[in-house]
């Protein structure tokens, strides 16, 4: 007996929605079954993980702030996705954005502003600065995979590392607030290098309307541009898009520097909007999930904002669980990872026929 | 420097160097059989939290290293359903496993974090291992080291002299041809996964049970990507992973003794060489390797039949 895939000519568009939900509830099935093998309520946790975080003004806010890095990376990773080119250091590139543009904000901290513009241009200019540094950041292993052919894979991975360390030496050396009793910490930022909370006194910070009109445009040159519609071409059927005369080199830098920005613009707004300062770590491995939220949303703009809603719920609740149920955070990677496989897994019944022969051929 | 004191860093650089280069050789075979597994980082986590978990309770090395095995494989025989019999993204399914394998790791190590065990045994021939400056490099190091040569051994005669090694590549080079000429192609490339696996988890296995005698979170710290790129830097080769694993072990033990030589960078400047290695050495492959791809032919692509 063996399994046998005939490929669908015309996938029905239903599956392409009932997929990633059927994937999510055997997911949520499977992690039930850890949760009861570490001997808690399966009910409670899926209580705490993927109801509470809904019932409460903090922790909807909490979640619109989760989600909305994870969002902007992911809508630029599915342009690399896409063309099939493989970013998986945005961790890094959200990093190395996080990074240059607060690196204004220190430079610029304490400093009276006399121009006629005061402090105003300083946190346009950050967020300008964080997108050049993640797309600078991603076009290294772009420009080595165009040029030499370098597998984009692992030097984008690897720069990860390097990037968490060089944030990790620059905020305990140079950076280092002198007035911080020797915490590894950066001063504090400006009012003027801060994203201002969209309702007074919370949470929320006005980068989560930044990343709104991002997947907005996002869709629109995803869908209605030249350029969206090369890096799908590219993907999809490599020899045409060769034939038609596509670039596929300047397409590689164009998509790299794409995802890069953004999660380099990802990194400065988490910076700026949500930890005020420049700390070792800034990141709890944003770019690796937006990896998921990607997948989950079928590598478009639209699904991932729904995709990057839910994983940022698993966040939340499992901050949660870990209070209230005294779940350990990996139960929270690991249902990550759990859901990006079904996901994966349940892309196979969208474009094949899955089928399962009873005699044995070849 | 004297003899002894060179001998005890050549001994660390073996050390450093035997898990990059178990989990590049298992790499290597799946990625010969055209599979590209990135979920190497993943396999050997779990190979790193499960090995402690079982030695730990067993208070046998023996048992720990079958676990992270165990362990290895069975985290691959996931990856080889999906690529190999669903035909998914091997990139997306890996980088998937990786992601799986760190927070299920987290959870099966979590009541073992900061607990001790013995350091796995060491060979000892009396007479041999006593031998001033290279005794204990060559007759003296853990069982996992003179394993991991067998291992070498018998995947390097396996691919290159036996009919199963010439069936393997063949899937690896045109699953196409194989197939027509009745080569069980998916079988061939599931029993190559597991392969992959299992080494990968022996890999992660002797990092908690040899390398440190402790279990702690996330201690693979990209060992699994490094030995991804050593399978590129070794032109998919045995005996040059383990020359490149040596060199990156090297590079692994510069960190902690470029400080006692006083070199004055940045601690965080010398724990970013292995990395900042990796790409570098990728870059020089590639500015040597201008004419073709020395790659299997069909490495990342899924086999799937006409009919």
């Amino acid at each position: 007996m063996h399994i046998e895939l005939q490929p669908r000519l015309d996938p029905p568009r239903w599956l392409g929605v009932a997929a990633p939900v059927a994937a999510f509830a055997v997911a949520l099935l499977i992690g039930g079954l850890i949760v009861a093998l570490l001997g808690k309520s399966p009910l409670d946790a899926f209580r705490v993980y993927f109801v509470d975080p809904l019932t409460q003004d903090w922790s909807l806010e909490a979640l619109a702030v989760k989600a909305s890095p994870l969002v902007l990376i992911a809508v630029g990773l599915c342009f690399c996705f896409r063309a099939n080119l493989w970013n998986i250091g945005a961790e890094g590139q959200f990093i190395a954005g996080g990074a240059l543009g607060g690196a204004l904000a220190l430079a610029t901290h304490g400093v009276p502003h006399d121009g006629p513009l005061g402090g105003s241009w300083i946190l346009p200019a950050m967020l300008a600065l964080g997108v050049v540094g993640g797309a600078l950041y991603a076009l290294i292993p772009a420009v080595l995979l165009v040029t030499l052919g370098v597998s984009e894979i692992l030097t984008s991975l690897m720069l990860v590392y390097v990037a968490r360390l060089a944030l990790d030496y620059l905020v305990r050396g140079p950076w280092r607030d002198p007035q911080g009793f020797n915490f590894p910490v950066s001063v504090n930022f400006d009012p003027d290098a801060t994203l201002p909370s969209l309702v007074e006194g919370a949470s929320l910070h006005a980068g989560v309307l930044v990343t709104l009109a991002v997947v907005v445009l996002a869709a629109v040159v995803f869908g209605r541009t030249m350029l969206g519609y090369e890096i799908r071409i590219v993907g999809a059927a490599p020899r045409a898009a060769r034939f038609a005369g596509f670039s596929e080199r300047k397409l590689a830098l164009a998509a790299f520097a794409l995802s890069g920005g953004l999660a380099g613009l990802a990194g400065i707004m988490e910076v700026s909007g949500q930890i005020g300062q420049l700390q070792p770590s800034i990141s709890p491995g944003y770019g690796f999930t937006a990896i998921i939220v990607a997948f989950l949303g079928r590598l478009q703009p639209v699904g991932i904002l729904v995709a990057g809603l839910v994983l940022a719920l698993t966040y939340v609740g499992g901050e949660g669980a870990q209070i209230a149920l005294k779940l350990p955070l990996d139960v929270t990677t690991a249902f990550q990872g759990i859901l990006l496989i079904c996901v994966l897994g349940a892309d196979v019944v969208t474009r094949y026929r899955v089928r399962l022969v009873g005699r044995v051929l070849a | 420097m004297n003899g002894e004191m060179a001998q005890l860093i050549l001994v660390t650089v073996v050390t450093a160097a035997t898990p990059l280069f178990l989990a590049a050789l298992g790499e290597l075979v799946a990625e010969r059989s055209g599979v590209l597994n990135l979920g190497v980082e993943g396999m050997m986590v779990m190979g790193a939290a499960g090995g402690f978990a079982a030695a730990y309770v067993t208070g046998s090395t023996l048992v720990g290293a079958l676990a992270g095995i165990a362990l290895g494989a069975l985290m691959a025989l996931l990856f080889a359903l999906l690529t190999v019999v669903f035909a998914v993204s091997q990139v997306a399914s890996g980088l998937a496993l990786t992601i799986f394998g760190l927070g299920l790791s987290g959870l099966v190590g979590s009541g073992f974090v900061g607990l001790k065990r013995d350091p796995a045994p060491h060979l000892s021939i009396p007479g041999l291992t006593d031998l001033p400056g290279v005794g204990r490099l060559v007759f003296g190091e853990d069982y996992f080291v003179y394993a991991a040569l067998a291992l070498a051994v018998l995947v390097s005669f396996v691919l290159g002299r036996t009919r199963a090694g010439l069936v393997l590549r063949a899937v690896g080079d045109n699953h196409g041809s194989a197939h027509a000429l009745g080569v069980p192609v998916r079988r061939v490339r599931i029993l190559a996964v597991l392969f992959g696996g299992a080494c990968a988890g022996l890999g992660g296995a002797y990092l908690s049970l040899a390398y440190t005698p402790f279990w702690s979170p996330e201690m693979t710290a990209g060992r699994g990507w490094i030995a991804l790129a050593l399978v590129v830097f070794a032109s998919w080769r045995p005996w040059r992973a383990l020359g490149g694993a040596v060199l990156f072990g090297g590079a692994t033990v510069l960190q902690l003794h470029a400080q006692a030589f006083g070199i004055g960078l940045p601690g965080q400047f010398m724990s970013a060489i292995p990395y900042l290695a990796t790409v570098l050495a990728l870059v020089l492959l590639s500015l040597r390797r201008r004419a073709g791809s020395v790659a299997p032919a069909m490495l990342g692509t899924a086999f799937v039949p006409d009919r």
